[in-house]
């Protein structure tokens, strides 16, 4: 798949040079774009293809009184993206719009992100788009302005690497747990310089939006881009969207994808293989998203591990996060629980989370936030009550955007303070200087925002179901 | 962008593993709308305490390492995001070369963009730079381009790898923008063919 996407695009290969790449999606938020288009301003050029450009504002944005943006530094950057668009002519979908939200939650959404596309965007969580078996990666500020400039890129061939997930996915088992419990088995760099295709019944069995939480960590493997084949799950949830083909057109298009799929017996530079049967819910314990461990497990003990890095890597890691070796993963208490990101903020999470939290009330010495991923998602889960459930449980219900994922919002944890996250990174400080972040799935976070600690959510006792 | 051809300049250390951009550049200096000015940010949370002290333990506060332009850490450098922040922290604080086991793509990518050199040596040497460092004083890497190697005052001398075009592109200080847009006509019939095509 990716060899026939790669092909597709290329217009230049010279020998010992990077080939130049075709872009067929650019998305642009405000964080990193700034340079770029002052890069593009000094050098006096223009947006190549302002038509396959898109921006939306999200890291920056408050959650509660979203207008009133209160650190002028923030202010001054949402701005900057609003003038630049409007002077370089890029559709922007900004905070009176509903479907602002976070880059990778809205360009599916919008159905910009088709089978077979290259697809950039200053931003390591691009991955998340190659569930729908595009080529999607993170780029730089410069490459951003290269790509405005000349809707091409020049990049060396990756080289790929099939992760084939093997047995059936048990109960209870999120598509979160599949991907943190691969980043725990093999480690945050296992793919670096590769092109990752996911395969296998596991990953068959996925739904569109939980095909985007295994990709959309693929880069905390260090892989280059994550993929999964398109098939009739992806037409069906790109069908009668914005942006995607429509009538007769979309049918084309469909036969177009459908010969992306990988070849039987395609060969890829290196396979992996990783055992889902006897998976169980995933919680990390450290300070990178490798640290993970069962829910069932424990708090490693550094002496055990097996080189010096590992161990030097795990006690700095234990002494920020301020736990004990060998303590039991459902004794640790937590305070904060944040439920969002463009990992697990979309609609098929809430809903998720909602099921859990419905009946039930936030445990008093945490603080639970549900943001959804886009002012669409937050839409739907109204129209479907799920506010209502997560309100009356002691959550609270913000606007969309990037929030607590990465903190450069007003959600921000304080020191010591230890969250149970369904974002993607649990770096130190990434959450606010000295905060703790466990990385989780929806149902997990819900689940310990209620108990006050983790606690293994298979054995969750439901008060009622959550329909949609 | 600034050549890089030669440079003989102090070593520091950061002695971790999966350096990411968050410890680089933590996000609450990513809302600059400059390229410059992020050197004073560089590994914040790790040199300055919440009250704004400094911390005499990490290195780069330590008086023997001022004005080091050398940077020495361990495996899976600069891993996490694209923020190209990360590597302007590191030239504006004044590194032109970093060296590690491994770096993460986006980054090592970023690199280059800037005039950065990211020297990618084995576990093994890089054990060996960081004893070194800790042991001497004022102790000084060459890093030579034309040649590809690593060498000190000790006898020490290593070669490494590095992409041609790599190589190329840093040596001269090239514009990628400008090489691309030498291909507007490929670019433009590629466009064409597209469009006819209906897609
Ligand atoms: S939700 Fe988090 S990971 Fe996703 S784009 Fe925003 S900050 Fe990045």
């Amino acid at each position: 798949m990716f060899e026939k996407i790669w092909n597709n695009h290329v217009i230049v290969a010279e020998e010992g040079k990077p080939s130049i790449l075709y872009i067929d999606l650019h998305l642009v938020h405000e964080v990193t774009s700034p340079q770029a288009f002052e890069g593009l301003r000094l050098s006096g050029r223009k947006v190549r293809r302002p038509d396959l450009t898109f921006a939306t504002m999200d890291h920056n944005v408050p959650t509660k009184d979203r207008f009133n943006i209160a650190d002028p530094i923030s202010k001054q950057q949402v701005d900057t993206l609003t003038k630049n668009a409007l002077e370089f002519g890029v559709k922007l979908y900004d905070l009176n719009t509903i479907d602002q939200g976070v880059v990778h939650v809205m360009g599916p959404e919008l159905g910009l992100t088709h089978p077979g596309k290259t697809i950039v965007c200053g931003d390591s969580h691009t991955s998340t788009h190659g569930a729908f078996g595009a080529l999607a990666f993170g780029i730089g500020t410069s490459e951003v302005e290269h790509v405005l400039a000349t809707q091409c890129l020049q990049q060396a061939k990756p080289k790929t690497m099939e992760v084939r997930f093997v047995g059936k996915r048990p109960a209870g088992i999120t598509a979160k747990d599949l991907i943190l419990g691969l980043i725990a088995k093999y480690g945050t760099d296992f793919a670096t310089g590769y092109v990752v295709e996911y395969t296998g019944e596991a990953i068959r069995s996925l739904s569109m939006e939980e095909r985007m939480t295994v990709c959309n960590m693929s880069i905390e493997a260090g892989a280059r881009a994550g993929m999964i084949a398109p098939d009739e799950t992806t037409f069906n949830y790109l069908r009668g969207r914005e942006y995607a083909p429509q009538g007769a057109e979309f049918d084309r298009a469909v036969e177009r994808w459908k010969a992306l799929r990988t070849d039987e017996g395609a060969a890829f530079d290196k396979v992996v293989e990783f055992d889902v049967d006897t998976l169980v819910p995933q919680v990390t314990w450290g300070t990178s998203p490798g640290m993970g461990t069962d829910i069932t497990g424990s708090v490693p003990v550094p002496e055990r591990l097996p080189t010096e890095n590992e161990r030097k890597a795990a006690a700095a890691a234990l002494e920020y996060m301020g736990l004990k070796p060998g303590t039991p993963m459902t004794e640790i208490p937590i305070d904060y629980v944040f439920i969002g990101s463009c990992t697990n903020g979309r609609i098929e999470d809430l809903r998720a989370a909602a099921s859990v939290a419905k009946g039930y009330k936030v445990n008093p010495n945490v603080t639970a936030i549900v943001v959804p991923g886009s002012g669409r998602v937050k839409l739907q889960a109204e129209k479907e009550g799920l506010d209502k459930i997560f309100v009356e449980a002691g959550f609270e219900w913000r606007d969309a955007g990037c929030s607590m994922c990465l903190a450069m919002n007003p959600d921000v944890l304080q020191p010591g303070q230890r969250c149970a996250s369904t974002s993607n990174r649990n770096f130190e400080g990434r959450q606010g200087r000295g905060g703790r972040t466990h990385l989780v799935s929806p149902e997990m976070a819900a689940a310990a925002a209620i108990a006050g600690k983790f606690v293994d959510v298979r054995h969750w006792e439901f008060k009622s179901e959550v329909t949609a | 962008m600034q050549p890089f051809v030669k440079l003989t300049g102090l070593v520091a250390p950061v002695d971790r593993v999966n350096v990411d951009t968050d410890a680089i550049i933590p996000k609450q200096f990513l809302k600059r709308i400059e390229r410059s000015g992020f050197g004073q940010f560089l590994f914040y949370e790790w040199r300055w305490d919440e009250k704004g002290n400094e911390i005499p333990e990490f290195s780069l506060n330590q008086q023997r390492y001022q004005g080091a332009s050398v940077l020495i850490s361990r495996a899976n450098f600069g891993c996490g995001s694209s923020r190209e922040h990360a590597p302007w922290a590191i030239l504006d604080y004044g590194f032109r070369c970093v060296i590690a086991p491994s770096f993460a793509d986006i980054f090592y990518n970023n690199c280059f963009k800037n005039g950065i050199l990211p020297i990618k040596l084995s576990e093994e040497q890089v054990d060996d730079l960081f004893r070194r460092t800790e042991a001497n004083e004022g102790y000084e890497l060459t890093v030579d381009l034309e040649n590809k190697t690593v060498t000190d005052k000790l006898g020490l001398s290593i070669s490494f790898d590095l992409d041609e075009h790599r190589r190329q592109f840093l040596l001269q200080g090239l514009d990628d923008i400008g090489l691309t847009l030498k291909h507007e006509d490929a670019i433009a019939a590629y466009e064409a063919k597209r469009a006819a095509a209906g897609y």
